[in-house]
């Protein structure tokens, strides 16, 4: 079978699959649609919250970025792990001990207040539809690569199948739709790592071979990735280029921003106890690192294995490096679709991949006779080429398409329902329509999905410039905002509604002020950004990336002073934070 | 009487915690960060231990730390008599 066919087929059964699943688990009451009817296990659930935590991002291009980063690639590893932490010490628990349906809706009880459950709705709403449009793109770039249909065609087919079991399952439909595309994506993901572990070390365990050596030479592949990146001119791959403090606040600003995003923290509202709530997280984190251990792994030997391709030959003799006409097939086949570049710059027929950014390596350069990089790798193909390029067989590549469609699908069908859920039920249920039925308020938040699922087709199909850049926005404005308002609802009872808007506003502002100063988000047409986007400019060398941080510092710093300030939160208030700091009452309070 | 004993599972539940954090912070902003060149003349296997640390130990850390206080914190709540069923 051809593996266009072969694709279709895999593709097309795993639709069968999540729309079975879907019919099977359909939302009876808004309990079913916004939190699976508090009845989904642990284990279930750390395989949906895996699943609906790793986007088309974490599976597509998260390899390929540490491959071109090296060390610094850290960042996002320990940032979207350690985050689950925060989340299961410090949060889950008592947000499930606390029983309620949304985020925005703890921020307004806790806070008895209507303003503070409209600024979180808002906070909830942006930061969702920002991660859901790049879902989308992921989507249609999937389908129109390896099911060569246009990426507009990909993406309404990708809407439609998210509508099917979100409209109609809503929570219960989409845990354990995730359930089944969290198997599809990890076996997608390790089948292939596993093989160019075996080809490159002998050793069939990724993580393991990482540290192993390449077979045959008897050096480390590490030590041997680190000689050749330097031999180009390029960065060590084992130490990093940016600054200590920004690799810091960068990692933290990830971590909280993961503990403070609406989607990862309802998914702690559908277990059935406080205690499964704090194993839970355990199992999605153990989930998530079976992927996230295995991506550096794969980087490092993505990156070894293209420059073995391309300089197969000692550096700057003069058959070193690949003659163009020799190049593989994976090569010629994504040269068609522009993420791989070539441009013979000094006519030799040979392709020279190195770092013309260097200047210390120019003069070294020019000696070989080089006049510049010839070679463009697109950083998002590492993954989705990896098995071409270690010739593995068919079914291996439709597997992968299937992969990065399940990582795309389960997490835009996560968003979908935490916008649709923080439409229906904080702003129609709690502010707009207190007295609405239990029915008629499903049917708005199927309603609400469905014009979700529009507009983030919409943004998908045209993404604004911008998207890039705001997800970083997206992680620093979680932290900034929610995590410490949430955290602080908890654990110190002083804090008040006037302490937690002050804080939660200024958070907000303070981020998104710096971000919009260096990057442009929305003021692009008044002459944003304003500043030169480098470390000497920035605020004690904290990048634009790690600034959430800072912002998050000045949300708690603001809150606890506001709040010593104005007068404590009234009794009954206190009286439920004690409530949901423990899992079951006191014998002695019932007496 | 009561309200030391909600102090007390209160205070031992923030204890743990710490722990926990502490343990946290070292692993990956210590070691795979703050102090990732000295950590890095530490070799075992083909690894720089630094550089292991923050790809790949810190994550392994995480992981423990989650299910070691899942279940100390089980054991807590038997203790003060406040588990679920």
């Amino acid at each position: 079978m051809s593996l266009q066919a072969l694709t279709y087929w895999v593709v097309g059964l795993s639709f069968v699959l999540y729309i079975g699943i879907a019919i099977w688990s359909r939302a009876h009451n808004t309990g079913d649609f916004y939190i699976a009817g508090k009845g989904v296990s642990p284990i279930a659930n750390g395989m949906a919250t895996a699943a609906d935590w790793m986007s088309a991002a974490s599976f597509i291009s998260m390899a390929g970025l540490i491959a071109f980063l090296g060390y610094d690639g850290s960042v996002y590893l320990m940032g979207w792990t350690g985050g689950y932490v925060l989340l299961a010490l410090l949060l889950a628990p008592y947000l499930r001990k606390f029983g309620k349906f949304t985020v925005p809706e703890f921020i307004a009880e806790r806070y008895y207040s209507r303003t503070a459950r409209i600024v979180a709705v808002i906070c909830l709403i942006f930061i969702s539809f920002t991660y859901v449009a790049g879902q989308m793109r992921g989507v249609g770039i999937v389908f129109s690569r390896f099911l060569e249909v246009d990426v507009t065609v990909g993406l309404l087919i990708g809407m439609g199948i998210v509508f099917v079991y979100a409209v109609l399952g809503g929570m219960k439909g989409i845990t354990y739709t995730q359930v089944a595309q969290y198997c599809v994506l990890i076996f997608a993901y390790t089948v292939p790592a596993v093989f160019i572990a075996i080809q490159i070390t002998d050793n069939p365990i990724p993580q393991l071979a990482f540290g192993s050596e390449v077979s045959g030479t008897g050096t480390a592949l590490l030590d041997k990735l680190d000689d050749i990146v330097t031999s180009l001119g390029f960065n060590q791959y084992t130490s990093g280029t940016k600054s200590r403090i920004d690799v810091f606040c960068i990692t933290m600003a990830l971590m909280v921003g993961t503990a403070g995003l609406p989607h990862v923290i309802v998914r702690f509202f559908t277990v059935p106890k406080v205690r499964d709530a704090r194993v839970s997280a355990g199992w999605a984190l153990l989930f998530i690192a079976i992927l996230y251990t295995t991506a550096p792994a794969v980087g490092s030997m993505a990156r070894y294995n293209l420059i073995n391709t391309i300089q197969p030959g000692a550096v700057g003799s003069v058959d070193g490096n690949l003659a163009y006409d020799d190049r593989p097939d994976w090569f010629e086949t994504w040269q068609q679709t522009g993420l791989v570049r070539y441009d013979d710059k000094n006519g030799d027929g040979r392709i020279q991949y190195y770092n013309d950014a260097n200047p210390d390596f120019a003069s070294q350069a020019a000696e070989y006779g080089w006049q510049g990089n010839e070679l463009g790798v697109d950083r998002d193909i590492m993954v989705l080429a990896n098995p071409e390029i270690a010739g593995l067989p068919n079914w291996v590549i439709a597997l992968v398409a299937a992969g990065g469609i399940a990582a795309a699908l389960s997490t835009a069908a996560g968003l979908l329902l935490v916008i649709s859920a923080a439409v229906s039920h904080d702003l129609i249920k709690g502010i707009l329509m207190p007295h609405i039925s239990e029915k008629r308020e499903l049917l708005a938040g199927r309603i609400a999905a469905a014009f979700a699922i529009m507009i983030a087709g919409y943004l998908g199909f045209d993404p604004p410039g911008w998207v890039a850049q705001v997800v970083a926005f997206a992680f620093g404005l979680a932290a900034a905002s929610l995590f410490p308002v949430i955290l602080l609802g908890i654990f110190f009872k002083r804090v008040n509604k006037q302490g937690a808007i002050a804080g939660m506003l200024t958070g907000l502002v303070f981020t998104y002020a710096y971000i919009e100063y260096f990057k442009g988000l929305f003021l692009k047409w008044a002459g944003s950004p304003w500043g030169e986007n480098t470390a000497q400019h920035w605020l004690f060398g904290i990048s634009p990336e790690g600034i959430g941080v800072v912002g998050m510092c000045l949300n708690f710093i603001v809150a606890i002073a506001v709040s010593y300030m104005t007068a404590p939160p009234p009794e009954r208030i206190q009286h439920m934070v004690e409530h949901i700091r423990v899992p079951r009452h006191f014998a002695e309070d019932s007496a | 009487m009561h309200l030391d004993k909600r102090m007390a599972y209160w205070r031992a539940n923030l204890r743990l915690v710490a722990i926990c954090l502490i343990i946290w912070f070292i692993c990956s902003y210590g070691f795979g960060v703050l102090f990732v060149e000295q950590m890095s003349r530490i070799r075992i296997a083909g690894f720089q231990l630094g550089f292991w640390f923050a790809q790949q130990g810190s994550i392994y850390v995480f992981v423990a730390l989650i299910f070691f206080y899942a279940w100390r914190m089980n054991r807590i709540d038997k203790h003060y008599d406040v588990h679920e069923d």
